[in-house]
């Protein structure tokens, strides 16, 4: 399985993004080979709205099985459930942290948003 | 943990900025946030001193490449908004233009054009500002005229504020809110700590104020209301503050009519920092609200 | 006769002059109230029962057997109000500006369109006022389609119509003021109601619409409006004093011309200005 942290860095040591919808990058580590890529995310940090839903279909897309992130809203929470995507809270300061709580079965899935949405 | 106060009203002209302005003088270090970026005037009485202007593009619009332009009428007959106008030339025939102040922006016709005649440039809607106060830092904009008010520069300017409260450590952001219940007013309560929506002692405040109540209730934002102007009619002030409270918001308090309103603008101060009678009155509503971490 | 009243600042008087106008006439007139997010005109007038009418925007709608997860509908939409991750396409109706995109680029033509509610248009009478009101539904962010629906519901052969605008400058009052044959702009001797007053000029300029000024709450502030008109030469309508017995009387419902009837000339003479400043 594929598991997408946000991130604004470029490997295992960057930080962990609080944010899912405007977050710089995202690292999709593969669980199964232990191998990761650091995919884009820049033209949904100045979208005019529902940067959130783009996030979402773009680590659908890459066919991710599970987020990692500090928050995420309630319309890329509606995009990510409708994919069949989990979604888990971390407040992590790396990566690396947030993949280690991961494995060690630390983190919950999210039943929902944890945070509002920004605007219409 | 930032608290964010947002003040708004629903109805206009009930003195919001007033009261912003004058929160942002009593708080203990605070960024200052104007979200009423249609028509902004916390500045009138804060003076900011302008540090930092970004440029602030959002969203595009259809711009028809008159020579290339074939007369066909796709456009105008895919068109949802009306913004595609005839412009009959006399020498090259039937011509349409897009008139910008309609066009919202969606690219239909861009795409269907048969001549890829239209290009889609983003629009230039206006500019935010970081500034410097006596209060502290203040986040700022101006929409340019006719732009669109999508929420996006709003949320912009509180996105800035709360990047400058945590990078200097301040407790508090204050934000002066736009009128009415639409995106703007979306936009700048979204995620706030708490809401007070300042009304008057009328039909319309108490019409107003019903409606306004229930968009903080969809959004899940505690509320507290005050009454200013409340001595216009007091039998409207108590019907006011009872079912603001069924409602389950808290009371802050009342203000009295107070010319000081408009002569702390004339002289560009806050009300507070005028020796008026209702200033006792602001600062009772200020330390209710409770928003100001000791 | 279109006659807009607007103002850049909110609670300058906008719905005061608008209703007030609309009594002082004898003639048939139709009050449009386009303040769809606080609508307050009919609090002032004394109306028989309304008739109510659902207004929507059509907003797309994925036949699943149809759809293959393309993605060109979310690929098109400028506003991200349809995401396509592979499966059936999920709708953000409240993102969704109603413009048809989505279901002309499908390949498929999998997308057809339903109507989405977004708020109502009421319609009642006195006497000679046929009052339309459009009322947002609470929690719908866009204001301008249903604007647009209160306009297109004139009602039919009447000679005069007043739109009383939205406070501000942006695109609800724009939708609103779009069509006018003249505007009365409103605001207060204030800085913020000059201020605002400024922008709202611009605005009106901009689309090359005629104006005037109609100050209310004169002698309350200062005389920089006065000077701005002067300077800029642009026509002052009417003054409406800064009497506490117009604030008491508006805290109530009541209309200025019935509960202090010598204030039924300023109205009439509104009219007259604006009628003379229309013919040159």
């Amino acid at each position: 399985m594929k598991i997408a942290f946000s991130t604004s860095g470029d490997d295992l040591n960057a930080a962990l993004d609080s944010r899912f919808g405007r977050a710089p990058k995202f690292l999709v580590y593969d669980l199964d080979n232990g191998t990761f890529a650091v995919v884009d995310n820049r033209q949904n940090l100045d979208a005019a709205q529902g940067a959130g839903i783009q996030s979402a279909e773009t680590v659908a897309r890459l066919g991710v099985g599970a987020i990692v992130t500090g928050h995420c809203g309630p319309k890329a929470f509606r995009v990510l459930k409708a994919a069949g995507i989990k979604v888990y809270n971390s407040n992590a300061a790396t990566v690396t942290e947030a993949l280690e709580h991961f494995k060690a079965g630390k983190l919950v899935e999210a039943g929902s948003a944890d945070v509002e949405g920004h605007w219409a | 943990m930032i608290n964010e106060l947002v003040v708004i009203s629903g109805k206009g002209g009930t003195g919001k900025t007033s009261l912003a302005a004058s929160f942002a003088v009593l708080a203990k270090g605070s960024v200052i946030v104007d979200c009423d970026v249609d028509a902004a005037d916390l500045h009138l009485v804060l003076s900011p001193q302008v540090k930092e202007r970004h440029d602030f593009y959002s969203g595009h619009e259809a711009v028809i490449r008159q020579p290339d332009c074939s007369g066909c009428g796709t456009c105008l007959e895919y068109c949802r908004f009306a913004a595609v106008k005839l412009k009959t030339e006399d020498d090259t025939g039937i011509k349409y233009v897009i008139d910008p102040l309609a066009c919202e922006g969606c690219g239909v016709c861009v795409r269907f054009c048969p001549v890829k005649a239209i290009d889609f440039p983003e629009k230039f809607c206006g500019a935010w500002m970081i500034s410097e106060t006596r209060c502290g830092p203040m986040v700022h904009a101006k929409l340019g005229i006719a732009a669109e008010n999508s929420g996006k520069l709003v949320f912009t300017v509180r996105r800035e504020a709360r990047r400058l409260a945590e990078e200097r450590k301040l407790p508090l952001i204050i934000v002066d809110g736009p009128p009415g219940i639409g995106c703007p007013v979306i936009a700048s309560l979204t995620g706030a700590t708490l809401v007070l929506i300042v009304t008057e002692p009328t039909v319309s405040g108490e019409h107003d104020l019903k409606r306004v109540l229930a968009l903080t209730q969809h959004f899940g934002i505690p509320a507290a209301v005050c009454v200013n102007k409340w001595d216009i009619n007091p039998g409207m002030t108590e019907k006011i503050e009872e079912k603001a409270r069924q409602e389950g918001a808290q009371i802050a308090g009342r203000i009295r009519y107070d010319s000081a309103f408009t002569r702390a603008q004339i002289e560009e101060r806050a009300v507070v920092e005028t020796k008026a009678a209702c200033v006792k009155e602001i600062k009772q509503i200020w330390d209710r609200l409770g928003v100001q971490k000791v | 006769m279109i006659l807009a009243i607007a103002s850049g600042k909110g609670g300058t008087g906008k719905t005061t002059v608008a209703v007030n106008l609309a009594r002082v006439t004898g003639f048939t007139v139709g009050l449009m109230d386009c303040d769809v997010e606080e609508p307050n005109a009919h609090l002032f007038l004394k109306t028989g029962p309304a008739s109510q009418e659902i207004v929507g925007i059509p907003i797309p709608q994925v036949d699943e057997t149809l759809c293959n997860g393309c993605g060109d509908c979310s690929r098109f939409c400028r506003f991200h109000a349809i995401a396509s991750f592979g499966g059936k396409p999920l709708i953000f109706s409240e993102l969704c500006h109603g413009c048809g995109g989505c279901a002309r680029v499908c390949p498929r033509l999998a997308i057809s369109e339903a109507n989405h509610r977004i708020g109502v248009v009421e319609t009642a009478q006195m006497e000679n006022i046929t009052l339309v009101q459009g009322r947002l539904d609470v929690g719908v962010a866009m204001a301008p389609p249903l604007i647009r629906a209160v306009k297109a519901r004139l009602p039919k052969g009447v000679p005069t119509v007043i739109l009383d605008a939205p406070p501000g400058t942006s695109c609800p009052v724009i939708a609103t003021l779009q069509g006018a044959d003249f505007v009365a702009l409103v605001t207060e001797p204030t800085p913020f109601g000059l201020h605002d007053l400024e922008l709202a000029v611009d605005m009106v300029r901009e689309l090359r619409l005629p104006f005037g000024v109609v100050v209310n709450r004169a002698g309350s502030g200062d005389d920089r409006v006065h000077a701005y008109c002067n300077e800029k030469n642009i026509p002052l309508l009417l003054e409406i004093p800064d009497d506490r017995r117009i604030a008491e009387a508006y805290s109530r419902g009541e209309l200025i011309v019935e509960a202090l009837p010598g204030y039924r000339c300023h109205f009439e003479k509104l009219w007259n200005s604006i009628g003379e400043l229309i013919t040159t």
